[in-house]
């Protein structure tokens, strides 16, 4: 057994692959058999990973999910941020330019919007939860933008690391509410065409939600929904530590 | 080859990240801005200057489509590693602060949807 469990860990991202072929398969299965192809079998497999992931948690008390779990430590290679990108990029390759141009501008709308809602109501929920210091409260709003927004908005202006796990939480519970409700309310939002698609980018922003939202709903959106989404992070950590934060602290 | 279709990728995944991180820079934040996103433009412009220039065989294509359907199993195996028992052990405000922000920015979707159609119709 041990013998076998080593070839797995000297071979982490061969064995995460079978894994992840593994999970596919049983997903698509699932899909047919049990729900008659009603829930499409990739959105059962993101949901599959995510309950592995918190199974991972409980079992080895890691950060990581499943890579924590010894054999297959190879999933923080293939799903990492390098592989998701490489691959978000790739599926440019079936986008057309002349729709990205034509809602271009929406797009752009779509991301201040998204980005200055998400942190105003962001840090409502802070100040009635209680907090009344403007670091805390700005690094808690950015962190209802993006996990990455909000670590990096509260180093950048100070905040306690008790207050960035919260924000870094934020975040996580976001990309993870994305990614299972998307498939659910694609249909009552109009998301099923490239516009909507890349304001759905640009509201949402989290970038591995979206894609794993837009994955479940239909692969066709994934590069309109993912190429505004792209800009967010970096728009939130460009807005929030600054004018996001001096407006914070005119009240505060 | 087929490799040389995942080279034009890979070529254009390295150069959208490095002006992602000069734009990081010339904003002074410590962050990416866009990487991907112009790695996709830039993918798309060269893929149609390419099929323009007649350079690109149908096997470079299809070295840039196994990775387009790796998306799927790779964003399954990203969803294996999220701290999902970490984040929803985190406490109430985490929870309230992840979900309430974006269950508003979900409603107004249709409504921005709507905004950016009437704006093309005129």
């Amino acid at each position: 057994m041990e013998y076998f469990l080593d070839i797995f860990i000297k071979n982490g991202f061969v064995a995460a692959l079978l894994v992840t072929g593994i999970i596919m398969y049983t997903s698509s299965l699932a899909s047919e058999k049990l729900t008659l192809k009603k829930i499409p079998g990739s959105a059962i497999a993101i949901i599959a990973g995510l309950v592995l992931a918190y199974a991972g948690g409980v079992f080895t008390g890691g950060d990581h999910g499943v890579a924590d779990v010894a054999g297959l430590s190879g999933f923080a290679i293939l799903g990492g941020s390098m592989f998701r990108d490489f691959t978000i990029v790739s599926t440019a390759m079936g986008a057309s330019f002349d729709e990205i141009k034509k809602s271009g501008a929406a797009g752009i709308l779509s991301l201040f919007i998204g980005i200055i809602l998400s942190f105003f109501v962001g840090a409502v929920i802070a100040i009635t939860m209680g907090y009344t210091d403007a670091k805390s409260i700005t690094t808690i709003a950015s962190g209802a933008c993006t996990f990455i927004v909000g670590p990096i908005t509260g180093g950048a202006i100070g905040a306690t690391s008790e207050v960035i796990t919260i924000s870094i939480a934020a975040g996580v519970i976001k990309s993870i509410l994305v990614t299972i409700c998307t498939p659910i309310v694609a249909n009552s939002i109009g998301l099923n065409n490239p516009q909507t698609a890349m304001i759905f980018g640009g509201m949402i922003g989290t970038t591995s939600g979206v894609a794993a939202g837009l994955a479940a709903t239909d692969p066709k959106l994934v590069p309109y929904g993912a190429i505004t989404a792209t800009f967010y992070t970096g728009l939130g950590c460009l807005l929030c530590p600054s004018i996001l934060y001096f407006l914070v602290t005119l009240f505060y | 080859m087929l490799v040389y279709g995942v080279a034009v990728l890979a070529g254009c995944f390295l150069l959208g990240q490095i002006i992602g991180q000069l734009l990081g820079r010339v904003l002074h934040i410590d962050a990416n801005v866009g990487g991907v996103g112009f790695a996709m433009l830039l993918l798309i412009l060269v893929n149609q200057w390419m099929h323009h220039k007649k350079w690109l065989t149908k096997e470079m294509e299809s070295g840039i489509e196994f990775w387009s359907k790796m998306y799927i199993p790779v964003i399954v195996a990203m969803s294996a590693i999220q701290n999902v028992k970490g984040a929803i052990s985190s406490g109430l405000i985490a929870v309230l602060a992840g979900i309430i922000p974006t269950a508003i920015c979900f409603f107004m979707i249709p409504l921005i949807s709507k905004m950016g159609k009437s704006k093309i119709e005129k």
